[in-house]
């Protein structure tokens, strides 16, 4: 590796990065203005509405990496056995994808129980919807622990896009038992939120808070991806002097 | 392959026998985790009785777990692991043989949380059938899960707290099903047990579909 | 005569430090290979890539003829392999454990008794559980276990760790029969009388590569 490839590879910003950067605080400054000030307050759920712009466009944003995470893992464990670079790439998709999904994940856990406080009075509530995405969290908690072992790289990976695939798979699973569950035996307890219905102001808030949240998401995924490529940077170089040094010794020696 | 199957199962199942670890300790501790159970609840017997379906499951879910993580302790221990690797047995029929002896001693595990849940929560059965059917199920898929997440943990100095953190999100939509099947076979509540009871099925399926793919080079470490 | 073992320039990694840096190596079959070489030389980490346990990361390394980059699993089932550890099932008896490791490798187990009264087991202690024999008869059971697989490739490391003289001089036996029946064997010591007697061939290794061949062709 040429001296200035590896200067540059030592950040993370590229001047186009910079601009997604500028842009998604811009973006976000301004769904907050739209969501907090512009947007009416829902005629039955009043302020509380205003949940909606960050809670649902998150939701969104977490299943979409969760996909990413699932179809780059298949692709990777397509690749792994390619002898110029083992298919890294996905890997490095899948883990960056599925931490900025966990993130997002838990913002709409959180949001989702303080509208719940304000609306149904509790913040939880054993519906499909919440008992389904704090499985998926944890799931994908899971996933990201078990990315993080001391392990070979090669093997940590395979294991990593194996579980993916099962959690992936596992999603509608859970969806449709926990879904089948609730409605089975408590019809009355869900009837408590009634769903806002989504117009004129509201819905081209909705609409922008997407557009701004998922260029929020793709600037982190994408530092989150050089950060873990200059990781696997960081630990070839190191792998490379030590081989260099173990011939180096060997030579002094003879 | 059938035949590598049953070598594995009756190794397995040897070492347990010779060890008396499932019988000896886990079941003993899973029967404890129901007493427990009843203290938390107060021992009022009616929330028991309307809970035992459920409660049963979380004590499988316990011992279960503790049975996996033994299952995959015998194979790392003395670099046992190696000599998998390089036998001649094939890695789906490691799956399916780790998998089968894991049924049969989360099974026996049942068969005394069941007379234990039986006994101390007053419990009575109304279909048998479904209770049995059901019980096989989520034992089913239960085994061949744990088999799954147990070789992705195994070795890890940190496998006793990633196991479970692995297994029982997979495993809640068994839990779930589980303890409805048994709730209505146990006639505290009535609807679709059946169901419930297939479902159990379809999960353990995709996941022998999926262990049978991917045992292979989830065995190997370097 | 063939190569069993053929090594060119392999690197292999384990975590994330090189185990081996470049090593070049060839193996006939029939030959048997003494390891020297100090602690951390690269000796069991050139067993268990002969063995495809780690996978080579550049190079060429082909092991009875199979190309280990390609498919590290194929050749195992014709490798016996005997590590620091004896992958023993202590829970289990030693016949029973014989038993198990013959049948996994394909062998017939009626060959067990046979190869336990070969490496000196004596018939008391075949119902016993492996866990209560004392680490000299561990290490017995676990060559028996390789025994009764007859390999075409015999990988030890240390196997004459914690054996006594008489059991030592056993095994040799055992390995001088193998090579003459076309078995190859590669074992690391570093004994200090050096158990070369029935060594054809002598390798020091250093810094993961071969630093010294006494048979280099």
């Amino acid at each position: 590796m040429t001296s200035t490839t590896r200067s540059n590879a030592k950040m993370t910003a590229t001047p186009a990065t910079r601009v997604l950067g500028v842009l998604a605080i811009a973006a976000t400054a301004l769904m907050a203005v739209l969501g907090l000030f512009i947007s009416p307050a829902d005629v039955i759920q009043g302020e509380a509405v205003r949940m909606l712009y960050l809670h649902v466009p998150s939701i969104w944003i977490a299943y979409g990496a969760f996909v990413l995470t699932s179809v780059s893992s298949i692709l990777f464990l397509r690749a792994r056995k390619r002898r110029e670079d083992q298919g890294r790439h996905y890997d490095r998709l899948a883990g960056s994808a599925a931490e900025v999904g966990v993130v997002f994940t838990g913002i709409t856990l959180i949001t989702g129980m303080l509208w719940g406080k304000v609306t149904w009075g509790t913040y939880w509530q054993w519906d499909a919807r919440l008992t389904t995405t704090i499985l998926l969290f944890v799931t994908y908690l899971g996933y990201l622990a078990l990315r993080r072992l001391p392990a070979d790289p090669m093997v940590r990976s395979q294991r990593a896009a194996v579980m993916a695939l099962i959690s992936f798979i596992n999603v509608p699973i859970v969806h449709y038992s926990v879904d089948w569950w609730r409605t089975l035996h408590q019809k009355a307890s869900l009837s408590v939120g009634r769903r806002p219905e989504i117009t004129g102001e509201m819905y081209w808030t909705l609409l922008y808070s997407t557009l701004a949240v998922t260029i929020v998401a793709t600037w982190l995924m994408i530092h989150r991806y050089r950060v873990i490529r200059l990781e696997e940077l960081r630990d070839e170089e190191a792998l490379a002097a030590l081989i260099s040094s173990r011939l180096k010794n060997d030579d002094g020696s003879n | 392959m059938l035949a590598e199957t049953l070598l594995v199962v009756r190794k397995d199942l040897r070492v347990e026998w010779r060890a008396k670890v499932a019988l000896g300790q886990v079941a003993p501790l899973a029967l404890l985790i129901l007493v427990v159970l009843a203290f938390a609840l107060d021992a009022n017997s009616s929330l028991l009785e309307l809970g035992a379906g459920g409660l049963y499951w979380v004590a499988v879910l316990y011992g279960g777990t503790l049975l996996i993580q033994r299952s995959f302790d015998v194979e790392t221990d003395d670099g046992n692991m190696d000599a998998f690797r390089m036998s001649a047995i094939g890695a789906p029929s490691l799956f399916l043989g780790k998998s089968l002896a894991l049924f049969v001693q989360i099974g026996l595990l049942e068969l005394v949380l069941g007379s234990g849940i039986a006994l101390l929560y007053n419990v009575r059965v109304t279909d048998w059938v479904l209770l049995f059917v059901a019980a096989v199920a989520g034992t089913v898929a239960f085994s061949v899960c744990g088999v799954l997440w147990g070789v992705m943990s195994a070795g890890l100095r940190v496998r006793a707290t990633l196991l479970p953190l692995l297994l029982v999100p997979v495993l809640a939509p068994i839990l779930l099903a589980g303890s409805r099947a048994f709730e209505t076979a146990l006639g505290v509540r009535a609807d679709a047990g059946w169901t419930w009871a297939s479902l159990m099925f379809v999960i353990a399926a995709i996941h022998t579909a999926i262990g049978l793919g991917a045992f292979g080079f989830l065995l190997e470490e370097g | 005569m063939s190569a069993v073992v053929e090594f060119e320039k392999v690197v292999a990694v384990a975590g994330s430090f090189p185990v081996l840096t470049g090593l070049d190596l060839r193996v006939a079959q029939g030959e048997v290979i003494l390891l020297r070489g100090e602690n951390g030389a690269g000796k069991t980490s050139f067993l268990r890539s002969c063995a495809g346990l780690i996978s080579v990361s550049s190079g060429d390394a082909h092991v009875l003829g199979f190309d280990m980059r390609v498919d590290r699993r194929a050749p195992r089932r014709y490798i016996g392999l005997l590590g620091h550890e004896n992958n023993l099932y202590r829970d289990l008896w030693v016949r029973e454990h014989v038993e198990f490791r013959a049948a996994a490798v394909g062998a017939a187990e009626s060959d067990t008794d046979a190869a336990l009264l070969r490496v000196g087991v004596p018939k008391q202690l075949w119902s016993v559980p492996i866990g209560s024999l004392s680490a000299g008869q561990r290490r017995k059971v676990a060559i028996a276990s390789l025994v009764v697989g007859r390999p075409r490739l015999w990988l030890l490391d240390e196997p004459h760790a914690s054996l006594d003289s008489e059991s030592r001089e056993n095994l040799d036996v055992i390995l001088a029969e193998a090579s003459q029946l076309g078995a190859t064997i590669i074992f690391a010591s570093h004994e200090s009388p050096p158990t070369n007697g029935i060594a054809s061939r002598v390798i020091t290794m250093g810094g993961g590569r071969v630093l010294e061949d006494s048979g280099a062709s």
